[in-house]
This record gives C-alpha cells, structure tokens and sequence, in this order.
C-alpha cells in the first residue's frame, strides 16, 4: 500500500510473526551517525593547537615579563582595589535598585515618578562624567553639612575628607549601576505570575512578606543572569577610574609598562586576572541559580560533580 | 434569626464605562453552602472578590459575620481600612483560585503554612503539624516536600484547599475550583470539597459542576449581567426555574 512506502526512511519491518520482533530486540543500541560533527571537531582540535603553540613558542609574548609581574606586590593591590570597587559597587547598586525598582512599581505616583526620573538620568550621563563630576565635588561645595532642612546645620564636614577620590569613585559606580539594577529587577518582579500576588494577598500575607518570601525568589530566576551580567562588566568597567588616578588593576600595569615598555606582557597581566575572576563569578553564577530554580518548570541537570559522580559510579547508562 | 455569615447589600461595580456589577443583594447563613452559577462575564468572581476586598465596591457593603469589610464608619464617612487591618480581616475568609495560584518557589508543606507564620504569626512548631494534618486530609500528607509543579492539577487544588483551610477561616469562597482540571481529576477536588460542607463549613462556591450543587447546595443563586436573577434552593432552581433567563441557562449547560 502506499502508505508504507510514504514515510519508510526506516526498515518495514513485518513484527506480524513476533519473529522479526524478536530479533531486533536483540540488536544494541548505538548512535546515529554524525560525519559534521566529527570533521567539525577535528578542525577545532587542530586551531586550538595552533594557537597554543604560537602562544607558547612565540617570544613576543615575554611569558617570563608575565611570570615576574604576574603576582607582584602592586599587582596584588591594584587587584585587591579592583575587587573592592565591584564589591562595592555591586552591593550598593543593587540595593539601591531594588529600592528604585520598588519605587517604580509602587502605586503612587511620586515615587514612580522620582524612580523613573533617576533610571533616567542615571542612564543618561556616562559614567566617566558622573566619576569626574563626584571627584570635582569639593570645588562646587568645599564643605558639606547636615542639619535641618533650611534650618540650622549640625555637622559640618569638608568636602574633600568625605568624599576622596576613593568615595567619588565608589559613588559613581553605585548610583551608575543603581540605574540598571533597578530596570533588571523591575523587570524580575513584572515577571513573576500576579496570581502569586493575588493569593498571597488573599491569605493576608503582610506586603514585605509578600515580596521577600515569594515575590523576589521568583524574580531571582530572570534577576540573575542579567546581574551577574551587570557584575562582570563592572568588574572590568572598574578601569574607568583610572582618570581618578586610582590604581585599578589595569591602571597599574600601564603604569609599569610604561616604566619597562612590555606592553604584551604586562596588558596579558591584566587580561588572565580578568578571565580568572570573571570565571569564578560565572561558576558562582552556576551554583547561585541553581539555587534559586528550585520549583521552577525545568528539571535542574546534574552539576559536573553530579554527573562525574554517577560516572565513577559506572552506570554507564546514567551518563546516556 | 442570627446574624448571616455574609450579607451583601447593594454592590455596585464598575470598570471604567463597563457596569459589571448593578446592584447585587445576597445573604449566606452559617453552615451554608452558596454556589453561584451564571454565564461568562455576569460578574460572579468580581462579586466573589468582593467578599473579601480584593476588589472595591463603587456602592453597597460587604458584612461578613457582621463586619463591615474595607471599609469603617467614621462620622460621617466610610473611610477604608487600612492596609494591615484589611489583610487581617481577609485571615477569616479562605479563597480557592481557578488556577490554583500555589507558590511555586515554596514546597508543598510551606505552601500550607506560610499564611498561619507570617499573616497569624504562629509559631512554627504549632503551624507545621497542623499544615501536615491539613495535607492528611486532602490525601497529600506524602507531597509535603514536593513543589507545585509537580503535583497534577487536581493535586494542587487539594493544596490549594488546604492552604485556604490553614488559617481556619470561618468563611470559604471558591471561583471555579475545577475548571482549570482534566474531566478525570473533577471528581477528587470535589470530594474534598463536599467532606468540608459535610463539617459545617459556610462556603460560597462558584462552579457549573451542577452534580456538586444538587447534592450539597443550600441554596443555588443564577446570576447574569451583573444582577442576581433568581435564588433558592437546588432542586426548585435546577429542575423549575422562574425565569426564562435561568431556563435557557440551564438548558445549555445541562
Ligand atoms: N480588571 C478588570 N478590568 C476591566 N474589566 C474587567 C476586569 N475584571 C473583570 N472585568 C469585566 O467584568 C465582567 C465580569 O467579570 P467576571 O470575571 O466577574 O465574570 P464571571 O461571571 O466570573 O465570568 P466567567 O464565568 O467567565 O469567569 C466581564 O465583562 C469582564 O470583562
Ligand atoms: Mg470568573
């Protein structure tokens, strides 16, 4: 019949015997064959290994310039520098986005409208005039006070002590990133179901509850990835505060090649201890949303210590 | 007679120019079971919400066990509640989902127990073996640590009820607790349903499972372009109603 023959890429098999049945269910299983994918990974293999040759064999790269610099003391405390500004600069962004966000979803329209106003403006000055601007405080106002509101001032401070080139720095990144922080976890929190809302509501569930203990965990799922987006572009965005002569990671190895001339060696300095942070936060990344995917629709995949377990456990079958 | 478990007077609502609600007068004694049947769009979950102000009336009053929900005399004004003290009223009014709405980050047994914690402020060792008990009840003691997504839907209704049930309200409203099921998962939501009539719990039910209202409905209300049309109880609704509007109804869900 024609029907048969229609779609029959695979064998006719007649199973009406329970012979023929029978043999194939004896047959193992193996997989389908994938010409491409083999000629594809050949020719990767080989780029790889071209390029690791080059990296290694190639003098230009001065490996031992890299190896004498590579954890050198001012190295080491320009990187320490560069991690406390992403500290700060995540830790402080964040929870004022999460205030500017909460802002902007609130139902009066002062704070909506000052929330909006700040994620506007925020995004608008590049971040290079913010730092310059925060660094130039003190020639706008050389001392800073505190008291009532026209009324009569209680602390006075100059400006300078308060706001070194350290904490126009600081500043500068927070309220930078507060502005994307605040759009990436208001878009978090419009996209968790108002179902949730609606029945945490309806349970008399207090409103900051609502939001710490089911709003923002389900938020947390599309939150993430954009954060840690935003965490590892601070990471390396730090080396704008190098026009506060700050001495950031990147800012100290031009000032040594600048002292020796190995701009190689000293620019792939930089460059691993980017890769290498940036690797840790995508680890810690990983782990962290994991976490946070507990009863969410997709089935979690095994971690890799997970999978080599199961592995060495030799059901060699678990690991399909 | 004693004061009604619920009583409506009045309730006027609109969206914008759309008139969903036009004056809607309803009286649920304690111990009663109200199940609330009327086309798409006839207003029955807006009512229904209502009850315990989730949504706002624009006319009339909600009593619920003679309390005035939302809303408090003061001289001459009706001045709403607080935010606090509206959440707090809604602890006595259990309210069962269409869609189930659990919540999807907390497992089963948290799902239970999160109301009598945070909204009652019991402490955890009272809460969670009565939010086990409740699971007992609706079959689910086994699901305890598992999370809603995955439960069927039948398994998370029951959830749902039992959630509802976890603050021991003294009132329980239902917006088509089963339509969001497969026809094979009905049967074991509404037989949790009926054991809790069975006890004396005054329930508001919306629903078209009229197997269910025949057997435990006090009184059956037909309601249709925002007006309660016809009321009473099951047998005289369902087998000869008044008006020609309930028949034609009926006829087409029958
Ligand atoms: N938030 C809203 N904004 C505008 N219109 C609304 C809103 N909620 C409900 N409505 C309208 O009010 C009317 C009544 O809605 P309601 O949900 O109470 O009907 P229902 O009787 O429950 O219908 P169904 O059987 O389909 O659930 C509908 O016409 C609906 O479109
Ligand atoms: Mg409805």
């Amino acid at each position: 019949m024609t029907s048969a023959s229609f779609h029959a890429t695979g064998d006719v098999v007649d199973t009406s015997g329970r012979r023929g049945a029978h043999e194939l269910l004896a047959l193992r299983r193996v997989p389908a064959p994938r010409p491409g994918r083999w000629l594809a990974s050949a020719f990767l293999l080989v780029l790889l290994a071209q390029f690791l040759h080059g990296l290694v064999t190639n003098p230009g790269w001065e490996w031992p310039v890299f190896r004498e610099f590579f954890v050198e003391g001012s190295i080491m405390r320009a990187l320490g520098l560069t991690l406390e500004l992403t500290a700060y600069g995540t830790a402080l962004g964040f929870s004022l986005g999460l205030v500017i966000a909460l802002m902007r979803l609130s139902g009066s329209w002062l704070p909506a409208s000052v929330g909006w106003l700040y994620v506007w403006v925020f995004r608008s000055v590049p971040l290079i005039v913010q730092l310059l601007f925060w660094f130039n405080l003190a020639y706008l106002y050389d001392r800073l006070s505190f008291g009532v509101p026209f009324g009569p001032e209680l602390v006075s401070v100059p400006t300078m002590r308060l706001v070194g080139p350290m904490g126009a720095a600081v500043l500068g990144l927070a309220l930078h990133q507060a502005a994307y922080a605040a759009e990436i976890i208001r878009s978090g929190i419009i996209s968790v179901d108002r179902g949730q809302v609606l029945a945490a509501a309806a349970l008399g569930i207090p409103r900051r509850r609502q939001l710490s203990r089911i709003v923002l965990p389900q938020a947390m799922r599309s939150i993430l990835p954009n954060a840690f987006n935003e965490l590892i572009s601070l990471l390396k965005g730090t080396s704008i505060v190098s026009v506060m002569a700050l001495g950031d990671l990147f800012y100290q190895t031009q000032v040594i090649y600048g002292r020796n001339g190995r701009v190689v060696a000293l620019v792939m300095v930089a460059t691993i201890w980017y890769v290498i942070l940036t690797g840790l936060l995508s680890v810690l990344q990983y782990y962290v949303e994991r976490r946070f995917a507990r009863g969410g629709s997709r089935a979690l995949p095994p971690t890799p210590r997970q999978r080599l377990r199961a592995a060495l456990s030799g059901t060699g079958k678990a690991a399909r | 007679m004693n004061t009604p478990m619920v009583e409506i007077v009045d309730v006027h609502k609109s969206y914008g120019a759309t008139s969903v609600l036009k004056g809607v007068d309803l009286v649920v004694n304690p111990g009663e079971v109200t199940v609330l049947i009327g086309p798409s769009g006839a207003g029955k979950s807006t009512l229904l919400r209502m009850i315990n102000h989730l949504e706002k009336a624009d006319r009339g009053l909600v009593l619920v066990a003679g309390e005035l929900i939302g809303y408090r005399r003061a001289g001459k004004h009706l001045r709403e509640l607080r935010e606090r003290e509206v959440l707090r009223q809604r602890t006595g009014i259990g309210f069962v989902f269409q869609d189930f709405n659990l919540f999807a980050n907390l497992t089963v047994l948290d799902n239970v127990a999160e109301a009598p914690r945070s909204a009652q402020g019991r402490p955890a060792k009272e809460v969670y073996p009565l939010a086990r008990e409740l699971l007992e009840r609706v079959g689910l003691a086994d699901k305890a640590d598992a999370h809603p997504r995955q439960l069927s839907g039948g398994q998370q209704q029951r959830v749902a009820i039992a959630r509802a049930l976890a603050l021991e309200p003294k009132l329980l409203l239902f917006d088509e607790p089963t339509s969001a099921l497969d026809p094979e998962l009905v049967g074991e939501v509404l037989d949790v349903m009926k054991s809790l009539a069975a006890t004396g719990t005054t329930m508001i039910v919306v629903t078209h499972e009229m197997g269910f209202a025949r057997e435990v409905a006090d009184q059956v209300v037909f309601m249709a372009d925002g007006r309660v049309v016809e009321q009473g109880p099951p047998q005289q609704l369902l087998r000869t109603p008044a008006h020609e509007r309930t028949r034609a109804f009926l006829n087409k869900i029958l």
